[in-house]
């Protein structure tokens, strides 16, 4: 595994035990997750125990340890996105990507989550792919957000 | 700088962006210089304007035009119209529901014009990228007051007397705990910015942060003067790129200024501050919780009775406040605690909690016609929120409640409309403050999913430190999906009752102390609910789709659909028969309830019952 | 760049006046060009250009400027409307850059209506 990124977030942000969550997340968005080499790695640069690493990793959602798909996208459930229907946007797109939220899709393509508000309530029901933000999104709109993102066939149809 | 006849405030808030505001700005910006227009009119990105349902929006200086929902296409016609020609275009205007006429001005609409702006004060007026505007509507002033006028004992006073309290959940006077903290022993000193915003609903701390981040800055610098502290961190979560991304800026360019650093404004004050970043954990949002994650450790609370004024950070005193708390200081430094306390209810003069004093900003949202951030003053009614700026529920539907203080908070029913917003009275109710999150709900939702949502939030976001919480709200949760899937017991209703007061007595933190909330409000305004769902395995708004049955209507199915089939190849459990101009037909052993085909009938031919 | 001082803010505050005052819409005064097309044709562009020059030069900042449409009364074109708060607005016609740098110094600085130049006195209201 490639560990050049790996220093260059080290070098900026300190090889101590105290900056373990900002290198943590740093990896996190390079590697798109947690490689079992790069905590070994950050083990031993920042003197901190691996299952001290794993401990932290399994606590805060923002880490993964299993590989994750080129994009990720997010159904916003927050109470706002809850009671505009984003139940039924997620579901949706579990059918659509034959995934399930929390998971990968087999070709590393997509990964579904849920996630509890993205701060733009006012746009309810809100999903995101990758830094891409949509709002007031429609089970009929689903299909056209995922085509963006993929030249295979996604979907049965439009609803 | 070079004066302009007009200023195009462009809205640059997350919400907007996600509109494709930043686009706009460019396209905006390529037209006027097109037109040779560009010493005359300055395009300017700002933070938030809160009515992001609306967005993008724009609004046009001095006149104070409002435009919304503003497209690409838009742009040449506008720029040729408005800013060439001057004449503002009515297409483009905002149209308050119900009403034909569109409104041209910002401060004719009554979103707007109902608020109150305090620690919104700068919100679409100023550039946030840029401190000198932020200077110039009179950002650090107060800082320099305190520095220069103020014993910083003087400061703690002033905020004592103006009543403020915690904007950030639990309402705590500002005054006492920065006193508290004054008096601890123990050096360094901390203060720290909690812009975790975890409740799920809630989005007034990013807007703040990204359409104004100096006020914040500003508030942590008095803090820091009052209490002795030169080191200050904001901790802010990670899924608020843009937030992080301009609090950066700010930090940096108040570095260039000497605005945080040594020797402050040349009078030898010195404080800096370091942005954190969350990791995804609601429970970081509790105080002892985030200063752990702060230290790399994992975010799990510990006992009250250790007070983090004394020993917070690295166990060294520490004062930790909400993003719009440190905002609304610099005010209540330049206009006074008299004023402060004109606004809001009850007297403060005595007992710091005797009253609420100032205003709060609250993210409305859910069904009602125009969402979004609103700052309003303290003791306002629910209905003048709900309905005055809110406009009411859209879909000529039926109020049925608003949940405030998101999943420590409570649901309340339309008899309490009326009530008058302040941390007394909303706790008398059985809800709270919170953060400010303010979501209606309509007859299209179900009280029992709605605390079996709450619940399963806090279930989840549970730390697992203390048992009570870990174990009382998974049991909790587990009865609320009885409910919902039919399976209730009669029993239920009082089980829930028991878990609640054990659940709120014996937690470690304020998470397991209030996650009882929405259930305990539900069942006392709304039992009857849970009663149907129960005895007659009915949700009276069919939410809970296990107790729900799906049919087709035939005459609806062949008349109107010609038998499209939709429904057919949609249904992921194949229980539905049919063929074109023939009616189809759900099987009721094969439906798993999924109410896919009721979501995609384009001719209301399905019914749920 | 240096460290600021607490006489900085205030030199800051001034710099940024002029832009932050106009988008709060106060001002002591306001100055509507009417720029509809025959008002552009007719030279109304110069006229403004003419109005920004002088803010600049002077620092004006407490003075709105703006643009409406056609003042209806094309043949009379350039056309613009001084109103200084408190006070009826006053039209003048057939302006030119010289005349409104006048008027300018005249009636907006000066307090006193260029009646040579001026079509109607206390017309209809512009805002
Ligand atoms: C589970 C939990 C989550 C919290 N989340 C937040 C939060 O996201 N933002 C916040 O400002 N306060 C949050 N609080 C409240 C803080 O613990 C703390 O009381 C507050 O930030 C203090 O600031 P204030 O006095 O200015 O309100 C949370 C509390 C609990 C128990
Ligand atoms: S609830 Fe979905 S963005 Fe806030």
């Amino acid at each position: 595994m490639d560990t050049q990124n790996l220093e260059t977030i080290i070098r900026k942000r300190g090889a101590h035990p105290g900056a373990l969550i900002e290198v943590l997340l740093d990896v996190q968005e390079k590697y798109r997750y947690l490689p079992p080499e790069i905590v070994e790695k950050v083990s031993r640069e920042l003197t901190v125990p691996a299952s001290w690493i794993y401990h932290i990793a399994t606590f805060y959602n923002a880490f993964s340890l299993q590989p994750r798909g080129r994009y990720c996208v997010s159904v916003c459930l927050g109470t706002a996105c809850h009671v505009g229907g984003g139940v039924k946007i997620l579901e949706k797109i579990e059918r659509d990507l034959r995934v399930k939220r929390g998971c990968t899709t087999t070709d590393l393509d997509f990964s579904l989550d849920e996630v509890h508000c993205l701060g733009c309530c006012g746009l309810a029901p809100v999903v995101t792919v990758n830094e891409d933000l949509y709002g007031k999104v429609d089970l009929s709109h689903v299909p056209r957000i995922l085509k963006k993102y993929t030249t295979k066939k996604v979907g049965v149809e439009d609803a | 700088m070079k004066p302009y006849r007009i200023n195009l405030m462009v809205c640059a808030g997350t919400g907007c962006v996600a509109n494709h505001s930043f686009e706009i700005k460019k396209a905006l910006e390529d037209e006027v210089k097109k037109r040779g227009l560009e010493n005359e009119v300055q395009v300017v990105a700002t933070g938030c304007n809160g009515f992001c349902a609306e967005g993008p929006l724009m609004v046009v200086q001095p006149e104070g035009i409002f435009y919304h929902q503003v497209t690409i296409k838009d742009i040449p016609h506008l720029v040729e119209e408005h800013f060439l020609k001057g004449r503002p275009v009515q297409k483009l205007m905002y149209v308050p529901p119900d009403a034909k006429a569109p409104i041209p001005k910002m401060s004719d609409i009554s979103f707007f014009n109902r608020q109150m702006l305090i620690a919104l004060r700068n919100r679409g007026l100023i550039d946030p990228e840029k401190i000198d505007e932020a200077i110039g509507r009179g950002a650090y002033s107060a800082l320099a007051k305190v520095l220069t006028a103020m014993t910083p004992p003087e400061v703690v006073s002033l905020i004592k007397a103006s009543g403020l309290r915690g904007r950030g959940g639990g309402g705590f006077p500002t005054g006492i705990k920065w006193e508290t903290c004054r008096k601890a022993h123990g050096e360094p000193k901390y203060i720290i910015c909690n812009a975790d915003e975890g409740d799920p609903g809630a989005f007034m701390d990013r807007s703040i942060i990204e359409g104004d981040p100096h006020s914040v800055l500003e508030g942590m610098l008095i803090g820091a003067y009052a209490i002795g502290s030169h080191h200050g961190y904001i901790y802010i979560r990670q899924e608020y790129p843009l937030a992080r991304e301009r609090l950066t800026i700010a930090v940096q360019q108040a570095r260039e200024y000497g605005l945080l650093g040594d020797n402050i404004f040349g009078t030898g004050f010195q404080f800096d501050i370091k942005v954190a970043r969350g990791a995804g954990a609601f429970v970081c949002g509790e105080s002892t919780a985030l200063m752990a994650s702060i230290e790399g450790r994992v975010g799990e609370p510990r006992a009250k009775y250790i007070h983090t004024v004394e020993h917070g950070l690295w166990n060294l005193p520490t004062c930790l406040n909400n993003v719009e708390t440190w905002a609304t200081v610099p005010e209540i430094i330049l206009k006074g605690a008299e004023w402060f306390t004109s606004i809001g209810t009850g007297d403060v003069s005595k007992n710091p909690w005797g009253g609420s004093k100032g205003t709060k900003v609250f993210s409305l949202t859910g069904k009602v016609k125009n969402t979004g951030l609103v700052e309003v003053p303290m003791g306002i009614t629910l209905r003048e929120i709900i309905y005055d700026i809110g406009g009411g529920i859209p879909k000529g539907k039926q109020f049925k409640s608003v949940q405030t203080g998101g999943p420590s908070g409570g649901f309340l029913p339309a008899s309490l409309l009326d009530l008058q917003v302040d941390y007394e009275q909303l706790t008398e109710a059985g809800s709270m403050m919170g953060s400010g999150g303010m979501v209606v709900m309509d007859e299209d939702n179900c009280m029992v999913d709605m605390a079996k949502y709450f619940l399963a939030f806090t279930q989840d976001e549970s730390c697992g430190k203390c048992t009570p919480c870990r174990e009382g709200t998974m049991r909790m949760l587990e009865t609320l999906e009885r409910i919902t899937q039919g399976k209730g017991r009669e029993e239920d209703i009082q089980l829930l009752e028991d878990l609640s007061q054990f659940v709120m007595d014996a937690s470690l933190c304020a998470l397991g102390g209030s996650a009882p909330n929405p259930v305990l409000t539900s069942l006392r305004y709304f039992r009857e609910e849970y009663i149907t769902h129960i005895r007659d395995k009915k949700c009276p708004a069919h939410v809970c789709r296990e107790l729900n049955v799906y049919t087709i209507d035939p005459g609806l199915c062949v008349t109107k659909g010609h038998g499209c089939g939709v429904c057919r190849r949609q249904c992921p459990e194949n229980a539905i028969t049919g063929e074109k101009n023939v009616a189809h037909v759900v099987s009721q052993e094969l439906c798993k309830k999924c109410g896919v085909c009721y979501d995609v009938c384009k001719f209301d031919a399905v019914k749920v019952a | 760049m240096p460290n600021i001082k607490i006489e900085d803010l205030a030199r800051i505050q001034e710099q940024v006046r002029h832009t932050t005052l106009l988008r709060e819409g106060a001002g002591r005064a306001k100055i509507t060009v009417h720029m509809g097309t025959c008002g552009i044709s007719a030279g109304a562009r110069k006229v403004m250009d003419a109005l920004l020059k002088v803010f600049e030069e002077r620092d004006i900042k407490d003075i709105i400027l703006t643009t409406s449409g056609c003042a209806g009364l094309c043949s009379r074109e350039p056309m613009a409307t001084v109103e200084i708060a408190g006070q009826a607005p006053v039209k003048y016609v057939d302006l030119t850059d010289t005349k409104i740098r006048e008027i300018f110094e005249r009636h907006v600085m000066g307090g006193k209506v260029v009646t040579e130049y001026a079509l109607a006195y206390g017309s209809e209201r512009t805002h």
